[in-house]
């Protein structure tokens, strides 16, 4: 059984008609429910549900209160490599793009790794392109091993690989894995995808999975928000996350809010999310799943990120780079994609604290895993 | 006014039936204060928050340990094997062989995993660790725990961070009734009446965290929870009045067959 299983069960345009047709009453049931059904999430997710934003925000804020507390945990991402064998049109990172590319040294990346340390970071996540040649699973393990002893939790956003790679990470310290399937929608997954092993829609979809049976503490799944409708996205990255939930218990799910960012290629976002989607999105997704983490990266501007603060977020990136070694080990590499958010940590941590939420740098420990 | 008896766990006497976590806060400061006003003498701290290694750590450094009883959980863990190495590690680090013993391997409910809970418990009393085990309401558990040697058992009313009250009270009265140490309700407790009801049924303690660290004025709150605590203690102590589910009627129905044989 895996993912792959669940979604054929669900076709997209049946969704996408039943969330169309929910009512304003829908809106108001799935905000009284105790517990909510999958009809709840779409009723959430529904046009008609811009015209409860403050309920939803209200409620969502409550929940996440309650299960995490005014805490916000603090992570930096480290890029390792910006080599890349795939053609993902939005991506900076595209092979066809003439970018200068970087894969950092082990001792690169401990030197990015002790700048942010020197930050407060304890917890960060490791990032690469799609290039097993310049980025083998035993260069990922070197790196951990490096690592682990300053750091609290290691997570990694990499190409999707086998369990038994998978394995040999996590017994050497890798505690986290961030996979976004980027769109469900299949047809738009093989445009956006023309060519690559990222074209198989299906292998990204089970790296949760994978994930998941190999025995990650922690599973980040998410969309590329702008590739396809939101509202539609919303509802399978739910299904998705609870799905996980339920299959991987030992694992905690968290659902990351991606925005579609200017980046090398100059790509445009077919399905533009505005803020009041982001808004609506998250809250719709808190309310389904009360116990999940929502990240929120530094894609998003600094204003946009204060006020979406209190409506869910439990884990937030600051002052990142998206180039290899774009902290201190490199000069003049090319990023993922820009980032909006350009304040330092020290600010970030300032203003979670004035809207009273106390940064958490250190939420694990290396200890947990052998 | 008449000094309320003590709660003695292993050799350690407290005047306080509170214990608070620190789990939660908008900042260090209010945990502080938080914590103050509950009166209470033993704070839990996760050990996955702190870094033993940094003498200026943050958490370590906000909790006055002459004090208080700084007394770490293993938060987190899922296994035995894993909450044995952090309490390991934090005795190591200087922290007192006190551990309060936290296995749950569901990161979304954080219920507790009786048999593994078991299988630390008996091997860090071993070790000479005094164990403060967070178990579900489970009486038989409750027992085995206390025979391997552990120096409380720590129900749940209701899964953490729940506020939902005391939903498994039946059980919780049953642990009460067999239990010869402490007795700590953890978990669940969303109100100082909840608090109050679990000390009023003869708890010997609560723990407290959500609730305090959530709450619109947590130092406010605190207090509260400190009020609930020993209100419903000193009912406890001093005979709560029996429930009686029959009215008692007046002029009783069968009154007529005692008139008539009078």
């Amino acid at each position: 059984m895996s993912f792959w299983q669940k979604i054929i069960q669900y076709r997209w345009d049946q969704i996408e008609a039943a969330i169309s047709s929910k009512t304003a009453e829908d809106v108001r049931q799935a905000l009284r429910a105790p517990t909510r059904n999958f009809d709840d999430l779409l009723a959430l997710l529904a046009p008609v549900a811009a015209d409860f934003l403050e309920e939803m925000a209200l409620a969502a804020h409550g929940l996440t209160v309650q299960r995490f507390g005014r805490t916000i945990q603090m992570f930096a991402p480290v890029y390792v490599s910006n080599e890349c064998i795939n053609f993902c049109v939005y991506c900076g990172f595209n092979r066809h793009n003439q970018i200068s590319r970087a894969t950092l040294s082990v001792a690169e990346v401990e030197k990015e790794v002790m700048f942010l340390h020197g930050q407060g970071f304890r917890h960060v996540l490791l990032l690469t392109g799609e290039s097993p040649h310049h980025v083998p699973v035993e260069y990922l393990i070197r790196i951990a091993r490096k690592l682990r002893p300053l750091l609290a939790s290691i997570s990694i956003e990499i190409y999707p690989m086998a369990t038994d790679d998978y394995r040999r990470l996590i017994e050497n310290g890798v505690d986290g894995l961030t996979v976004y399937q980027e769109t469900y929608h299949l047809k738009r997954y093989a445009e956006v995808h023309p060519a690559g092993p990222k074209r198989n829609y299906r292998w990204r979809l089970e790296t949760p999975d994978r994930g998941g049976q190999a025995g990650f503490r922690r599973l980040n799944i998410g969309v590329l928000l702008g590739l396809c409708d939101w509202r539609v996205e919303g509802a399978y990255v739910g299904l998705h996350a609870a799905y996980l939930a339920r299959s991987y218990w030992q694992s905690h799910v968290s659902v990351s809010f991606p925005r579609l960012r200017p980046a090398a290629g100059g790509f445009q976002p077919q399905f533009p999310v505005n803020d009041a989607h982001m808004v609506q999105l998250m809250c719709a997704l808190r309310l389904w799943l009360p116990d999940a983490g929502l990240v929120l990266s530094t894609r998003e501007p600094a204003s946009l990120r204060e006020n979406l603060l209190p409506l869910g977020i439990t884990q937030m990136s600051a002052g990142s780079k998206t180039a290899p070694g774009g902290y201190v080990a490199k000069e003049n590499v090319e990023g993922q994609f820009e980032i909006s958010d350009l304040r330092s940590p020290q600010e970030v941590v300032r203003m979670i604290a004035a809207h009273g939420y106390e940064p958490v740098w250190k939420d694990w420990d290396a200890v947990f895993l052998r | 006014m008449t000094q309320l008896p003590p709660l003695i766990i292993a050799d350690r006497t407290f005047h306080s039936r509170l214990l608070v976590g620190t789990g939660k806060f908008a900042s260090t400061q209010i945990m502080q204060k938080a914590i103050a006003a509950s009166g209470a003498e033993i704070v839990t701290v996760a050990l996955r928050r702190v870094d033993l290694s940094d003498p200026q750590d943050n958490f370590m450094e906000a909790i006055d340990r002459d004090r208080y009883l700084f007394l770490p959980n293993t938060s987190g863990a899922r296994d035995a094997e894993e909450a044995m190495r952090l309490a390991r590690i934090a005795r190591a680090a200087g922290c007192d062989p006190w551990v309060k013993l936290e296995v749950t391997p569901d990161p979304h409910y954080l219920l507790p995993d009786p048999v593994e809970t078991l299988k630390a418990a008996e091997i860090l009393v071993k070790e000479g660790f005094k164990v403060l085990p967070y178990i579900n309401a489970d009486p038989v558990l409750a027992k085995r725990l206390e025979e391997v040697g552990t120096v409380t058992v720590m129900p749940l009313g209701a899964p953490i961070g729940t506020n939902r009250g005391l939903k498994t009270r039946d059980a919780i009265q049953i642990i009460i009734q067999q239990a010869q140490v402490p007795v700590v309700v953890d978990a669940g407790l969303g109100a100082p009446s909840h608090a109050a009801e679990a000390m009023e049924m003869g708890a010997d303690a609560v723990l407290v965290n959500t609730a305090i660290a959530t709450a619109g004025d947590p130092v406010g709150m605190a207090e509260a929870f400190r009020l609930g605590v020993e209100a419903g203690f000193k009912a406890y102590i001093s005979g709560l009045g029996r429930h009686s589910w029959e009215a008692e009627a007046s002029s009783p129905l069968t009154g007529f067959l005692r008139n008539n044989h009078a």
